[in-house]
């Protein structure tokens, strides 16, 4: 890992819902809840050093609707995408089949993507992305790693580049400002797995 | 009472100009959770506009009254209706009741609904419907997408019930049929500020429930707003279902092949609040 890379951190949605929303319900539903979850969520953030890697864990989350989705996952990521630090990155971990519907759509109506664990360790990108986007992800998370000498191995030509410039502004890949090498978000956050 | 008779019904509550009504069930002898809900509606609406409380004749068939108690009705309706104590005693719960009739008034409720349904859900999908048994979560999520709609746009009470049953001659194969009501602003109500002026002349229940219901219009303007509708009609269109939603003086539908229900009726009686009703039918085999 590099010296300028971000503060890993690791956060358990099914634990802030109980210990952020004043009842016993299990469910990530409606939206209150949601908003209570992504607030702790931040606030747990703002703890973080100047630059942060967030493992957010659905594992224990039983059902999560539309409503929630949205809150915890969408407008989570909006909010530090449009921070001009951009200074959080996010990897939604334990999204199985019956959370990734929800995750996706909410994702795709606000053309925003995410990495997403989908399977034990199986890291994917949900959400609106190019097939460009899409190839560059999937070379990078499978070398974990790239110096960026060696760029041309996962964007062989200037519209790979291109999406690998578009997966750094988009929060989808970490790009080391002292080393210029890019990184695989998985690989910022196996640790904490 | 069901959903091909519900809308003649609340008609004639909203046009009813008299001063004392009464509600006559007696001769019930049929009633789905659409004509439950319906009627609950139709006596709150009746109490609103009166300014007291409508009397009803519970209905004197025994199979229609058990059921109307195996879905909780007679504690709802002492809340809206002049009637007589609940008779029918404590009764256990019936295989065929998914979720009794609920009131719904806060986000607490909507929890509660999805906590409470989630068991049943699960055998009721699987053995009557032939569902897979992973469908229980998209179900949970579409019943609280459509409770929510009450609480974050309607502004008003409502209730929710679903329940499984044969569906012999009408499809040959069994449903489940969710209705939710609610007696507040409706589409129109909740989307005027914002979006009427667009519509200009044009504006009225029928472009403001194919605005909220096909593309996903709310009168908010976050644009993560809206999708809880369109993701609903997606799941119910996925299990070959039949939504409907009915506001003020029209209804619109989402119709699969098995129904011949009309895609927009218009020109009903002003109704208050949102009415929708979801059937899901089992899978047919191979």
């Amino acid at each position: 890992m590099t010296a300028d890379a971000p503060d890993p951190i690791a956060i358990d949605v099914g634990e802030v819902l109980q210990r952020s929303v004043t009842s016993l319900h299990s469910s990530l539903i409606t939206r209150p809840t949601g908003r209570a979850v992504r607030m702790a969520i931040e606030t747990q953030l703002r703890g973080a050093g100047t630059l942060s890697v967030s493992l957010i864990d659905f594992s224990e989350v039983g059902i999560i609707d539309y409503s929630c989705a949205d809150e915890v996952v969408a407008k989570l990521l909006k909010q530090y995408l449009a921070d001009e630090r951009q200074d959080a990155l996010f990897v939604f971990r334990g999204v199985r089949e019956p959370h990734l519907l929800q995750v996706e759509g909410v994702l795709q109506r606000q053309k925003l993507a995410a990495v997403v664990e989908t399977a034990p360790s199986q890291f994917t990108l949900v959400g609106t992305f190019s097939d460009q986007e899409r190839q560059v992800w999937d070379r990078l998370e499978a070398k974990r790693a790239i110096n960026a000498d060696a760029v041309d191995q996962i964007a062989p030509d200037r519209s790979g580049v291109m999406a690998l410039e578009s997966l750094v502004e988009r929060g989808l890949v970490f790009r080391s400002s002292k080393s210029g090498s890019f990184h695989a978000l998985s690989q910022l956050v196996a640790h904490l797995m | 009472m069901d959903q091909s008779s519900i809308d003649e019904f609340l008609d004639e509550v909203v046009q009813f100009k008299g001063e004392r009504v009464l509600f006559d069930a007696r001769h019930l002898r049929w009633v789905d959770p659409n004509g439950m809900v319906g009627l609950l509606l139709a006596g709150s609406v009746a109490g609103e506009t009166l300014g007291m409380r409508p009397r009803i004749e519970l209905p004197d068939n025994a199979d229609v009254q058990g059921y109307l108690g195996r879905m909780g009705f007679y504690s709802h309706a002492q809340k809206v209706f002049e009637c007589e104590e609940d008779t029918s005693g404590a009764v256990s719960r019936a295989s065929d009741v998914l979720l009794e009739i609920t009131a719904i008034n806060t986000n607490h409720d909507v929890h509660e609904i999805v906590d409470q349904v989630q068991g049943r859900a699960s055998a009721m999908l699987t053995s009557k419907l032939g569902y897979p048994s992973s469908s229980v979560i998209p179900f949970s999520v579409m019943l609280s997408e459509v409770c929510q709609n009450i609480i974050e746009h309607a502004d008003g009470p409502g209730w929710v019930a679903a329940q499984a049953y044969n569906w012999a001659k009408r499809l040959g194969r069994f449903v489940i049929v969710i209705s939710v009501m609610d007696r507040g602003r409706g589409f129109k109500g909740s989307l005027s500020d914002e979006h009427s002026a667009r519509y200009g002349d044009r504006w009225s229940d029928s472009t403001a429930l194919e605005a909220a219901f096909l593309q996903g219009l709310t009168r908010f303007a976050d644009p993560g707003r809206g999708q809880g509708l369109q993701q609903i009609r997606k799941q119910v269109r996925k299990w070959s279902g039949l939504i409907s939603a009915r506001s003020g003086t029209a209804r619109i539908s989402q119709v699969p092949e098995w129904d011949d229900s009309l895609p927009m009726v218009d020109g009903m009686a002003p109704l208050p609040g949102t009415q929708i009703s979801i059937t899901l039918p089992a899978v047919v085999g191979p």
